[in-house]
């Protein structure tokens, strides 16, 4: 088998229930357009966009209205048409659960509506192929493209590396159980896919691209494959993985298909490897051929608290309580439990929270679907969770490092090469909550670290300021020595010139200047504080103490230091006595405060 | 909205301890039916009187030590420890062996060590190994023999359970085992006369081999569930083969290779010993290291030890070293170019 078509397999991983029939069975579906958005300026990844409209203004759908100054930060765009009716701290669909700047857009009303124009867009690209690679990465970030599989990394960044790119994988894995977006898109925009391929191609001069689909989506697999008969595209190659979750992880579906592993915190692009999600060929084809920015996406809404489950067109920005609705979801308050993305990988959201770029699937369970796992047993250390880890750690030892903090133990286990897939948690026999507790490990270790830095930086401040004062002292000292041998040498030359010997009225001038300079110094020492004399005291008291114990010890072991020690008692006991007696006249001449 | 945020993943598999255990056990009755029908009623009445006594003491120290009693004792562990014991004891020990060493595995190698999971030490071994020092001679006289052999009939149950229990002495026929047999008789005859010895004459295997196979097809078993893996019993073989191959070629000098292997505790030390999960090495690579030091340890002991078997002092003795043998056995992690081995300084900050 040659090297294109071969497959390596994935060490470890798991086989789940898939539920995937449950959603994956009807076309996708369209939401009716949502009353009102919220859109976050704040994306999953990269840096915060600022708003570029005011409350109160009028808006298009695909109108830009909030742009970054920061190359690794995507664009929002309006994704309804309507008014700008607030832009405040709003929930955001996040493991964190907090609140981010975000731009609430209101639907028009009806004569609005009929007014104004529906859309706006971007020239399309037909002649794509005829286009230069630098108009077609800035449309990709016009069009306010992130990935729509994992972390929302803004697009275009992956186009604009400086590596030398020969290969694109195209994810269409999809190994969480229940989500089913990308196999529909698949099914029902194949060719649209393929273009999208093709465009990414172009942009990386790359020479090969794998379309990678588990082997329980053959629909997919034929739709696909029927779309690349059309086009004769001899780059592209549909691979076909097994099903094993997590094959779609970046990293291990990179092995799966090049049998290459991503080196330890770096990125494909360092093996020559760009990957994207389906999803965003997708959006990147309808960007440059249509000129559409990015408003929409497939969104899988699953789990048995669903009378519909299926997949729907969601306008982004629509509040998932909404969307939820739409499908004829029973909502109250802050009720169902919704989780976003998978039942391995995904988070509980607020159900407030809009649908964001990243949104792949809502997953609405039933109360008895994922019942609360009981309390964890002992570790027996059966080491299934090794089998189990499709990045080959010791995920016991990770767990024991993680009980007992021993931080530097856990990253020789390599706990930063750990994706969070969850396959250890799932095949252990004592309900251990593995990955709860190396996200915890990786906060402390990451908290630590940045205390870390501050104590360094403090040192270093106190060490400078040392230093500084030191070397001012240096120079002070300096010029007074210089002073006074200038005064010396006047001195000397006036001692020649009148060689006579000083008169008694110089004598007393000078004596009168030194007893004003001891009063100065005095009073720059300032005031005795009862408080410093009471800690002479102590400290006095404290060496005596040490002293007789040494000398006891000392006589009783015959030790050739008995005389040392006697003569140092007896001066401490001194200092004592003198210290005391200094407090006593402080505090009998009333000076204390 | 709960206050606690539950987070991924939010299912579980059905995997369970006690499903793991209670395979073990299953998969061990093969081998103590075999042992049975061979060797009499004596391995069940130890069996039973180990896995109660072990139930027992993990009881009463779970309440000294004030954990949950009912809820540990669901993990059926103890009743593995109990069952591994009681196929390893001799059927014609009395009653107060089974009682000493189900109890001193339970609470001196178990639960002195933390309890499940934590233990240095494989309980059942080390219990095996305390008394066939503290008691040598019930440990050592007290293995039946085959009615082949004998040409007489095994007790009774009853004739069996008065004996055990001390209530009346049964006068059975005991012999050594095959491997203590061949060892002390090869000194002195060749194999060709040790083969005409009345207890061999039915054949140096008789009994014990099917005993062997039994504990091979539990193994079997085990392996097809993903319970245990196979490196750690393929590294004793390994071991075991390593030495016995060169070493125990002449039949006439030293015990050959297949009573190695099926003559003595090897296959049910293999699968059911050395795949003890808390007192092994951890990694893959770090089992099969495991299992190889177990095989090349039992052959030295057998062969220039004291003892006739040895598959309890060798676990015992790499038990020792499974820590240390995790510290340079951790896989290379994807993307890493080498594994981490061995105990590493922090980098010193630049």
């Amino acid at each position: 088998m040659s090297r294109v078509d071969r497959i390596w397999p994935l060490p470890g991983g798991i086989h789940p229930p898939e539920h995937k029939s449950e959603s994956n069975g009807r076309p996708i579906a369209r939401l009716p357009a949502p009353h009102h958005v919220v859109l976050p300026l704040h994306q999953n990844s990269g840096l915060p966009a600022e708003p570029m409209v005011a409350i109160g203004e009028q808006v298009q759908r695909g109108q830009l209205i909030a742009k970054g100054h920061h190359p690794v930060s995507a664009l929002v765009h309006a994704t309804i048409s309507g008014r700008v009716t607030a832009i405040e701290d709003r929930p955001f669909a996040h493991p964190s659960g907090l609140s981010v700047p975000s731009i609430v857009i209101e639907s028009l009303s009806d004569q609005e509506a009929a007014l104004s124009p529906e859309a706006v867009s971007m020239a399309p690209m037909r002649d794509w192929a005829t286009e230069t690679k630098e108009r077609l990465v800035s449309r990709i970030q016009e069009a306010g493209i992130t990935g729509l599989g994992g972390a929302g990394f803004p697009s275009h960044i992956k186009y604009l590396g400086q590596r030398q790119i020969h290969t694109l994988i195209v994810n269409g894995v999809e190994c969480e159980p229940y989500i089913t977006a990308d196999d529909r898109l698949m099914r029902e925009h194949a060719t649209d896919i393929v273009t999208g391929t093709q465009i990414a191609l172009k942009i990386l001069s790359a020479s090969t691209a794998f379309i990678a689909i588990e082997d329980n989506k053959p629909e997919a697999i034929s739709a696909i494959k029927a779309a690349l008969v059309a086009v004769t595209d001899t780059r592209i190659k549909v691979k076909v993985v097994p099903t094993k979750y997590p094959s779609g992880g970046e990293k291990q579906l990179v092995y799966l298909l090049t049998g290459r592993e991503v080196p330890s915190g770096d990125i494909p692009a360092s093996l020559g490897i760009v990957m994207q999600n389906t999803g965003t060929l997708y959006a990147i084809k309808e960007a440059v051929v249509s000129g559409t920015p990015m408003t929409e996406r497939v969104v899988t809404i699953t789990g048995e608290g669903t009378p519909n489950p299926g997949n729907y067109w969601v306008t982004i920005g629509t509040p998932i309580q909404d969307a939820l609705a739409a499908t004829q979801v029973a909502v109250t308050g802050n009720r169902p439990r919704v989780i976003m993305g998978g039942p391995m990988m995904g988070y509980d959201v607020d159900i407030t929270a809009p649908v964001s770029k990243v949104t792949n699937c809502l997953l609405v369970p039933s109360a008895t679907e994922f019942p609360t796992a009981p309390d964890p047993d002992p570790c027996i250390r059966c080491g299934l969770c090794e089998q189990a880890c499709p990045a080959n750690l010791l995920p016991q030892k990770l767990f024991w490092n993680a009980v007992h903090h021993e931080w530097e133990q856990a990253r020789l286990n390599s706990l930063s090469d750990c994706i969070e897939c969850g396959a250890c948690s799932w095949v252990c026999p004592s309900n251990i909550p593995l990955v709860q507790h190396y996200r915890f490990a990786k906060a402390e270790i990451k908290r630590e670290a940045i205390e870390t830095i501050k104590a360094d930086q403090s040192r270093l401040r106190f060490e400078q300021r040392q230093a500084r004062l030191e070397r001012d002292a240096a120079e002070k000292d300096a010029k007074r020595k210089a002073r006074a041998a200038e005064a010396a040498k006047a001195q000397a030359a006036k001692a020649q010139d009148t060689p006579s010997t000083l008169d008694a009225s110089a004598k007393d001038a000078i004596l009168a200047s030194v007893a004003r300079a001891k009063a100065k110094k005095a009073a720059s020492t300032g005031p005795v504080t009862q408080e410093a004399l009471e800690n002479t005291v102590v400290l006095a008291q404290q060496a005596v103490d040490k002293t007789r114990v040494k000398l006891a010890t000392a006589v009783s072991d015959g030790l050739p230091s008995v005389e040392a020690l006697t003569g140092a008692l007896q001066k401490l006991e001194k200092r004592l006595a003198d210290a005391q007696s200094a407090l006593q006249s402080h505090t009998e001449t009333g000076d204390a405060p | 909205m709960s206050l606690m945020q539950r987070s991924s993943p939010h299912v579980m598999g059905r995997n369970t301890t006690s499903r793991i255990m209670l395979w073990v056990i299953v998969a061990a009755l093969p081998g103590l039916l075999a042992l049975s029908y061979f060797y009499g009623w004596g391995y069940l009445i130890n069996t039973v009187i180990c896995v109660v006594s072990a139930v027992l003491a993990e009881a009463a120290i779970l309440m000294l030590r004030k954990r949950p009693v009912l809820k540990t004792l669901k993990d059926a562990s103890a009743v593995l420890t109990g069952v591994l014991l009681g196929v390893t004891l001799p059927p014609f020990a009395p009653w107060w062996i089974m009682v000493i060493a189900s109890g001193f595995a339970m609470v001196f190698v178990k639960h002195l060590y933390g309890g499940l999971g934590q233990n240095l030490f494989n309980p059942a071994m080390a219990a095996f190994a305390l008394v066939l020092i503290s008691f040598p001679l019930p440990m050592t006289t007290s293995w039946s023999t085959p009615e082949a052999i004998s040409g007489e009939p095994l007790p009774s149950f009853s004739q069996q359970l008065s004996h055990n229990l001390e209530w009346q002495a049964y006068d059975g026929i005991t012999m050594a085992t095959p491997l203590d047999h061949y060892k002390t008789k090869i000194k002195r005859l060749t194999a060709d006369e040790l083969a005409q010895t009345p207890e061999y004459v039915a054949g140096p295997f008789y009994g014990i081999l099917w005993v062997n196979l039994a504990f091979l097809l539990g193994g079997l078993l085990l392996l097809f569930l993903k319970i245990i893996s196979w490196h750690g019993p393929v590294g004793l073989f390994t071991g075991l083969l390593v030495l016995a191959l060169p070493f125990s070629a002449d039949a006439d000098s030293a015990m050959p290779v297949l009573m190695h292997l099926f003559a003595g505790a090897t296959v049910f030390g293999a699968f059911f010993i050395v795949t003890d999960p808390a007192s092994s090495a951890t990694s893959n690579r770090g089992k099969f290291i495991f299992g190889f030091g177990v095989g090349i340890l039992t052959y030295c002991i057998r062969t220039w030890g004291n003892f006739p078997d040895a598959i309890a002092f060798a676990v015992l003795l790499m038990n020792i070293s499974a820590p240390f043998i995790d510290h340079y056995t951790r896989p290379r992690t994807y993307g890493k170019p080498k594994p981490v081995s061995g105990y590493k300084l922090p980098e010193e900050s630049p």
